[in-house]
């Protein structure tokens, strides 16, 4: 008979090889994507600025801007929820910011405190509707997202006779706490940080928290979960009131930078959010995800998006781009997801 | 193993598709100096949304400079009206160092400083459409488009010619400030004769009729009214079509539709006055190559106007075949 039979190893601890590892990693398949876009439009925009300084900024800027909502919205869908409201919450908290500095001379903290007490107010309504009710998220938010952008026009023609504020360069020039949101280094703009930022926080939690772990929790399976003792509702709750949260966040980025806001700000930065998360490797049906992928995901989308203007290709070919660019990234990420799960066992 | 496999496969896809994007793709700005046959490339920047037929016209004038002019010209316009997104798309297409940039200015505040960075960057550029108060602060060249107050004047003076006695101006945007222009225009052009103006809500055509009807009904001396757009148009047409004052009052309008040009063809409604968008975009383009390449300017930085162009009964019937071809 044989000698020396292998000592038999608890598959939790055996080693594996550096491929397998990363195979098995959400986010593998939107760095590939991202870098892969990137050498597209090196090789065809190489010429025309793309590889600037310059058109770097400008790309990351796109990137940081989809990105600081993504990595919240990431968080929400690994727990298995969505939240289509967030692209009419930049439009509101903005106007909220807009008309507060610009109607009615408030200080430039109680424009942006009164943003986010709306929005996770706004937050807490959906999550706590859905958890209540068992209704499906994506109802509840699409409620909201028309509810939220139809008073933001309603209530901003009705205090102002115009859909537009401007003007508010003056009032928040030299405002220490402008400066946070609004100062660049060079070309590149403080939004990059915030979103880079934001990812990180986001993977800590993810990765090295309790709380984390009660999100893949919640995600994977509700009921298994709750089981367990995981305060399912509260994760998710928390979970709405952060992504709206980062739309009142990218609003205050966008509203004190360009010195006006209007009503229709943030239109379809739902969708690039859940996008820039599924490119990131996050599942749909919930308890899968990453929110560095999710970094990954908005940077391919923010190359792709400013990249077809480097190339001299209309912006019209924008959203064709767009969605393309989501279906390769499930395509390949499904595929990576089943090989990994094969080579396991 | 598989994943040296998968990088390759990937790196293949990228050489193909760079391959494809190479053939099809524009020249691209060429670094080379003077000569007035080098390869130009003009970057546009509009507010104009897909859903617009106004926006159409405009790029058809673009592209047809484009071609005219043997330059390469690249149209954007942000995919909803997001003035954010259209101060990044300008922030790119002046990262992409073209010889010239077109831009219109819906918003000042959002899109200010982002021209700015072009003008300072040694970018001619010329803006088209809205923008004209704003033009000159900002630093830019020159403007082409309508100033409202002239097209009202421009209104006036026809509609005084007509023999009005007594007049009212629909407007149907209360609160936008171009159009209170083009109702202060009017009553300057009118030189004497009344003019009130009556405010009507746009998104209801049905109450924006019956307040027609009741100020003409109110004042029985009403024998002129200036709409400032189709949607205040086609409510006055049906108002003066049930009130039986078709033919007693005169109508006029600023802007086309396909019911406005079938009214003036019809001989209903006198004139409509037309901002000749397809100008202000092949204009846009031809101005700033002229800059680009010889330093030449119209003008003297004072906006070039393409409007007001009016459409008559004498000319309707062109501008219904031109409006067919996208060119009015």
């Amino acid at each position: 008979m044989t000698t020396a039979a292998a000592q038999p190893t608890d598959e939790r601890v055996r080693r594996v090889g550096i491929a397998r590892l990363l195979l098995g990693r959400p986010e593998l398949g939107a760095v590939i994507g991202a870098i892969l876009v990137w050498i597209i439009f090196a090789v065809v925009a190489g010429d025309s600025g793309f590889l600037t300084a310059n058109g770097t900024a400008t790309y990351l800027e796109v990137a940081a801007q989809v990105g600081i909502i993504g990595s919240a919205v990431a968080l929400l869908m690994i727990a298995g929820e969505f939240d289509l409201s967030v692209g009419s919450m930049v439009g509101a908290t903005g106007m909220i910011v807009a008309i507060g500095i610009g109607e009615f001379g408030w200080p430039v903290w109680l424009a942006i405190v009164a943003a986010f007490a709306f929005a996770l107010m706004v937050g807490f309504i959906n999550g706590y509707i859905v958890v209540k009710t068992r209704l499906p998220s994506f109802i509840v938010t699409l409620g909201t997202l028309f509810i939220v952008r139809g008073v933001t026009i309603g209530l901003t023609r009705t205090i102002t006779g115009r859909t537009q504020v401007g003007g508010l360069n003056e009032a928040t020039a030299g405002d220490p706490l402008a400066a946070i949101f609004t100062t660049s280094i060079g070309p590149f703009s403080v939004a990059i940080l915030w979103w880079i930022g934001l990812a990180l926080v986001a993977t800590f939690i993810l990765q090295r928290t309790t709380f984390g772990n009660w999100i893949f929790g919640s995600g994977g399976s509700a009921i298994a979960a709750r089981n367990v003792g995981v305060p399912v509702e509260r994760v998710k709750i928390l979970l709405f009131m952060g992504t709206a949260a980062s739309a009142a966040l990218l609003a205050v980025i966008q509203v004190l930078s360009v010195g006006s806001g209007d009503v229709l700000r943030g239109e379809q930065k739902e969708f690039e959010a859940i996008i820039t998360a599924v490119i990131g490797g996050t599942l749909l049906t919930g308890g899968y995800g990453s929110a560095i992928g999710t970094v990954f995901g908005a940077l391919t989308l923010g190359i792709t998006k400013q990249g077809i203007v480097f190339a001299g290709i209309s912006s019209d070919w924008y959203q064709a781009f767009l969605g393309l660019l989501l279906l390769v990234a499930v395509l390949v990420n499904n595929w990576v997801r089943t090989r990994a799960a094969q080579v396991r066992h | 193993m598989r994943i040296s496999k998968l990088l390759v496969a990937f790196a293949a896809l990228a050489l193909v598709l760079a391959a494809c994007g190479n053939q099809e793709g524009s020249p691209g700005a060429s670094g080379g100096g003077g000569g007035g046959s080098r390869d130009l490339t003009i970057e546009v920047v509009t507010h104009g949304q897909a859903s617009d037929p106004f926006w159409s016209v405009v790029k058809n004038g673009i592209d047809q400079a484009g071609t005219d002019l043997g330059i390469t010209v690249n149209y954007h316009a942000p995919e909803t009206f997001d003035m954010v997104a259209m101060a990044q798309l300008i922030d790119t297409a002046v990262a992409a160092e073209p010889d010239g940039l077109v831009v219109s200015i819906p918003d000042a505040d959002a899109l200010g400083p982002s021209i700015e960075a072009a003008i300072d960057a040694g970018i001619p550029v010329v803006s088209i459409n809205s923008g004209s108060d704003v033009y000159k602060d900002l630093g830019i060249l020159t403007h082409v488009g309508q100033t409202e107050f002239e097209a009202g004047v421009g209104a006036g003076e026809r509609m005084a010619e007509a023999g009005v006695t007594n007049t009212i101006c629909v407007n149907q945007e209360v609160g936008n400030a171009a159009l209170d222009l083009r109702c202060e225009g009017f009553a300057e052009g009118l030189g004497g004769v009344p003019s009130e103006v009556v405010g009507v809500d746009l998104t209801d055509p049905a109450g924006a009729q019956s307040a027609i009807e009741a100020a003409l009904s109110e004042d029985d001396s009403i024998d002129g009214m200036l709409t400032l757009g189709p949607t205040g148009a086609d409510p006055a047409l049906a108002a003066l079509e049930e009130s039986g004052k078709a033919g007693s009052v005169q109508i006029a309008t600023f802007d086309l539709s396909e019911n406005v040009l079938n009214a003036i063809n019809d001989g209903n409604m006198l004139f409509a006055i037309d901002q000749q968008q397809y100008l202000q975009g092949y204009l846009g383009v031809l101005i700033v190559t002229q800059f680009a390449q010889y330093g030449l300017l119209p003008g003297g930085g004072n906006p070039i106007l393409t409007g007001p162009g009016f459409v008559t009964q004498d000319n309707a019937a062109q501008v219904i075949e031109l409006s067919a071809e996208g060119i009015r």
